[in-house]
């Protein structure tokens, strides 16, 4: 029977109807925020991103269409920098997973002390990224650095070494300061997806003669599989963009060694003062991260996982 | 559908508070003015604290609310604070480096009319290169500062050497020596990492080799052979030991902390490393730190340079858009008079000529126990500061330099290869 | 059989000490510079444990007085700044995120999906890149420089991050629960509220952690968007240790291990939090 549902009385909508309503409700002020504090920025970003935009109060801005993209992708600058970042992002993601794996399993299997190691690993990940790169900073520092004395004290090195001078080194130093800072939420999102796991299969395996390393592979590590999804896509996202702990420890130096991507945005818009290319530099790297999202998507996702 | 009520009167109340928080009235009174300065070179924060208080002192209707942040972001707070109506600030601090990015940009206001012809004859007229641009001034002078060459007496008696080098090559022989003799492992220590500094350094040495930036057409000139040599000389002494190879990502403040360390003998630095040395909460060399005239490339001396710096002064510029232009020149004035200058003038010299001849420059080195050392070194050395050049898109083009010269130094690439990229770019950003 | 056992124990625990050194040799070094004076900090060979411990760097940001320069001074109130910030941000995202999770993952009304990528769309942009148009807003509605500025700022990111854990700690919750609630005649408000959220509290902690600690780890929005004393975050106020005459590292360091001394207790607090907050959303993504 057709009625006219908004002639009735609210109480006679449907379920759904009502569901609706109380669905918008909850989302509005979300969404305001949402819209007026992210969106409306990003949109403004993507206009700018065509025009010849200038800072400056009597600059005039000249629509340039998609120029300022173009120029970038026959920048070879911009490649080099998207080839140190994507350096930046596998090394760093694939350590942290690594290891923090290999650290997870550790804590899983209940060595003496692990509610301690487990407890210690909050420490490195809630120290601010400011300190983090101070800190880091100041132990590379080449002559009063406590990884030179540290080398030095151990015999390794029979000089100091300044560390963040070497070009070949320093991507790899600020990396070393990022896994540190990294490493414990992947190992503590592991070990909490292992705790999860079923014993029985385990011990089933056990009982037909496979061993640790076997089990390791084949049983835990697939199954942990929705986990790790989600932990690569966070962290390979956030450390494609990385940016405070590059200006912190290196501003990008020796020689843009360690300009990443998010760090070239930031030198156009602010430095430079070319805001348009700023704004399409910003979007090319959204574009990335979104193929990248995609990529892990794709390959990794069953939808038998959820 | 009560709880429905209830989450929209929350709501509501949570926009409400967000909102009255957000637009509480100003008060009415005094005009408050912000001005934005960097918290090194200078005046320390405190003492840039005490003359606000005293000028609000004087002043009854002017509140003063400075603002300190390292130099490496005074240029963006500045871009940002314009973007802003009203500007977040009302005067800044402008390096010798940003008034024609500036000007371009219309941030900064033309005060040509508010310098008194006090001011114009009393100041040196080279004070106002950084605020000036076709005849007309955009600012209050307020630093004039260089790079001096500062070495450590001690250091240098115990290898035997008598005097400082008057040649770079005389100092590469001196550095060898306290080498070998283990009084210092790395003698020289610079400021070559990737920021502007390394330029401010490469200036120094360029101008000493008879070289320039660019030449009399404005194209590029560093990279002839003059400013090739400079750079191969810059390497080659990180190659043989003698300048410290974190030089390469090595700031101003990292110099200053390993020449009061006592590890270097040799350091080229501004004007506060020199008050710092003889602080004993910061340094261990207290009373052995020394000026002497920078160096020259011999290949300079012959062709006839008398002597090379680079100019690092600073100025406080008024923010064009800021509604309180009449408020913050008065600041500016009282931040620049004479007498608060020669007060502070431990931790900078004063722009007034007339401190520095006859009377005057009694009182001057009188006023503090390192004005007698500082004064005439500056005398010495200002005279022949250069300057960097002055085009608006300086800030990509010494970032194309700075990499230039840290693909060099890194090996990465030869210097002439280096060079001529950063000329290319130079050519590019000038069309 | 016991032997291979104990030899296994004695392994995993000597396993244990490199990861134990590797967190705690860059923290204790920490500690231990700011503990010591400028001057044997700059000196060689390094001195693990400093021969004149001092705690003059802790006193300088804790009990300032008008001898010391500004910038451990303004320290306190940095610290001040940030937890006022960050508690702000956490509680409101909690709140609105958490209606706005509940209505994306258990009601369906056509536009879930949508709204679901979208939001989550928007954590790819990096941050540096919407600085310049918040500005312009905030100065247009003469918010600079006041702490409001940042929690709404952080918002851009804070909120879609609390979005997302809290739609999947939802989806953990039994569907079973509401749908009993429903046959008891609640209204989809009653659920959320009597029966999801209740449930949800170590959901609702693990995730204003994660979001505390998001807020008060930023750094390039609060340099930007700040200037005085007035919302100056830790951050902000450590990265000015940098950039004194001389790099006063043993003052950083002693900030340093300040502005870390909160976020990791509230850490340690809530820490089987941190775990059951993880569980729902990795395991179940």
């Amino acid at each position: 029977m057709a009625v006219n549902t908004k002639s009735l009385p609210k109480r006679q909508l449907t379920l759904r109807q009502q569901d609706a309503r109380t669905a918008w409700l909850l989302l509005i002020p979300s969404l305001v925020v949402i819209l007026g504090v992210t969106l409306w920025p990003v949109i403004s970003t993507f206009i700018l991103s065509f025009f010849n935009a200038p800072t400056g109060i009597n600059q005039v801005r000249t629509f340039v269409g998609l120029e300022n993209y173009t120029d970038m992708l026959r920048d070879q600058t911009f490649w080099d920098t998207i080839g140190r970042t994507l350096y930046f992002t596998v090394v760093s993601v694939g350590l942290e997973l690594a290891i923090g794996l290999a650290v997870a399993q550790l804590i899983h299997s209940h060595p003496w002390g692990w509610q301690f190691l487990r407890i210690s690993l909050i420490v490195p990940w809630a120290v601010p990224t400011i300190v983090n790169g101070a800190m880091w900073r100041w132990i590379y520092s080449a002559d009063f650095g406590a990884l030179n004395g540290l080398l030095m004290q151990l015999g390794l090195i029979n000089h100091y070494i300044p560390w963040l001078s070497l070009p070949n080194m320093a991507m790899n130093l600020v990396i070393i300061a990022d896994i540190w800072h990294t490493m414990p939420f992947v190992a503590l999102v592991l070990q909490a997806a292992l705790a999860t796991l079923p014993e029985d299969l385990d011990e089933a395996a056990a009982v037909d003669g496979a061993n640790a390393w076997q089990r390791f592979w084949r049983i835990r590590v697939p199954l942990l599989r929705p986990a790790i999804l989600v932990a690569l896509i966070v962290r390979t996202v956030d450390a494609f963009r990385v940016f405070d702990i590059v200006y912190i420890i290196t501003a990008a130096g020796p020689a843009y060694k360690t300009l990443t991507i998010t760090y070239l945005t930031y030198l156009n818009s602010f430095t430079f003062g070319k805001q348009g290319t700023g704004a399409a530099l910003s979007f090319l790297i959204s574009l990335f991260t979104i193929i990248m999202a995609f990529v892990y998507i794709r390959i990794l996702y069953r939808p038998e996982d959820s | 559908m009560r709880s429905m009520y209830k989450i929209t009167l929350f709501v509501l109340t949570l926009l409400f508070l967000v909102g009255t928080v957000g637009c509480a009235s100003k008060a009415a009174g005094p005009v408050t003015i912000h001005v934005m300065t960097m918290d090194q070179a200078g005046l320390k924060p405190a003492e840039i604290d005490q003359i606000a208080r005293d000028f609000e002192a004087q002043n009854p209707d002017i509140k003063v609310s400075m603002e300190y942040v390292g130099y490496d972001n005074v240029h963006d707070k500045i871009v940002t604070g314009m973007a802003a109506k009203p500007p977040a600030y009302d005067a800044a601090m402008i390096d010798v480096i940003w008034p024609d990015e500036f000007i371009k940009d219309g941030y900064l206001l033309d005060v040509t009319n508010r310098i008194t012809p006090d001011m114009k004859s009393g100041m040196f007229p080279a004070s106002f290169n950084g605020v000036t641009r076709n005849g007309k001034v955009y600012g209050m002078p307020w630093i004039m500062d260089v790079k001096y060459f500062m070495y450590n007496k001690d250091m240098l008696q115990k290898a035997g050497i008598t005097a400082p080098p008057t040649t770079w090559e005389e100092l590469v022989d001196q550095a060898k020596t306290i080498k070998q003799k283990g009084i210092s492992e790395f003698p020289i220590i610079w400021s070559w990492n990737q920021k502007e500094g390394v330029v401010c350094d490469f200036a120094v040495l360029l101008f000493g080799n008879g070289g320039a930036f660019v030449d009399a057409s404005g194209k590029p000139a560093f990279n002839n052979d003059k400013g090739v040599q400079v750079l191969t000389w810059m390497k080659q002494t990180i190659d043989d030991g003698l300048s410290n190879p974190s030089s390469v990502s090595s700031d101003e403040n990292a110099v200053e902390a390993d020449f009061l360390a006592g590890k270097s003998a040799f350091a080229v630095n501004w004007l506060f490393q020199y008050s710092d040395s003889n602080d004993p909460t910061k340094s261990q060399i207290v009373g052995k730190a020394a000026f002497a005239p920078m160096p020259l490339f011999k290949a300079g001396a012959d062709a006839g340079i008398k002597g090379s710096s680079v100019d690092g002064s600073s100025s406080f510029a008024i923010m064009a858009t800021t509604p309180y232009a009449d408020q913050t020149w008065k600041f500016l004035t009282y931040l620049a008079s004479n007498d608060v200058q020669i007060k502070y003038s431990a931790e900078m010299l004063p722009v007034w000529q007339n401190d520095f001849q006859g009377d005057g420059l009694a009182k001057l080195e009188a006023a503090t126990p390192t004005n007698p050392v500082t004064v005439p070194a500056f005398l010495a050395q200002f005279p022949y500061a250069n300057e960097r050049p002055t085009v608006p898109y300086y800030n990509e083009a010494s970032a194309a330099l700075q990499l230039a010269i840290q693909n060099a130094l890194t090996g990465v690439k030869s210097p002439k290869d280096a060079l001529d990229e950063a000329a290319a770019t130079w050519v590019t950003l000038a069309k | 059989m016991h032997y291979r056992k104990f030899i296994r124990k004695v392994l995993m625990f000597l396993l244990t000490l490199p990861v134990f050194f590797f967190i705690f040799f860059p923290v204790l070094w920490l500690f231990s510079a700011s503990l010591s004076t400028q001057v044997e900090l700059f000196s060689v060979p390094i001195h693990w444990i400093p021969q004149h411990i001092t705690f003059q760097n802790y006193a300088d940001i804790i009990f300032p007085d008008q001898a010391v320069s500004s910038v451990p001074r303004t320290y306190a109130i940095a610290l001040l700044n940030s937890i006022k910030i960050a508690s702000s941000v956490t509680v409101i995202c909690l709140i609105i995120g958490s209606f706005a999770a509940y209505a994306l993952t258990r009601i369906p009304f056509g536009f879930n999906r949508t709204i679901q990528l979208g939001i989550l769309a928007t954590r790819m942009i990096p941050e540096v890149s919407l600085i310049l148009p918040l500005f312009i807003i905030a100065s247009s509605l003469q918010l600079i420089n006041k702490p409001i500025v940042l929690i709404i700022t952080y918002m851009s990111f804070a909120l879609p991050y609390t979005i997302w854990l809290m739609a999947a700690y939802f989806q953990t919750v039994p569907i079973e629960l509401e749908d009993a609630a429903r046959l008891d005649g609640c209204s989809r408000l009653g659920i959320l509220f009597r029966v999801v959220m209740p449930i949800s509290v170590p959901g609702l902690i693990s995730t204003a952690m994660f979001v505390f600690l998001l807020a008060w780890d930023e750094f390039f929005f609060a340099l930007i968007f700040t200037s005085t004393l007035a919302a100056k975050t830790v951050p902000v106020a450590i990265a000015e240790f940098i950039g004194r005459y001389v790099v006063n590292v043993n003052g950083m360091m002693a900030g340093g291990i300040l502005a870390a001394v909160p976020p990791v207790i509230i850490a340690l607090i809530f820490q089987r939090y941190i775990v059951s907050g993880m569980t729902a959303g990795a395991v179940k993504g």
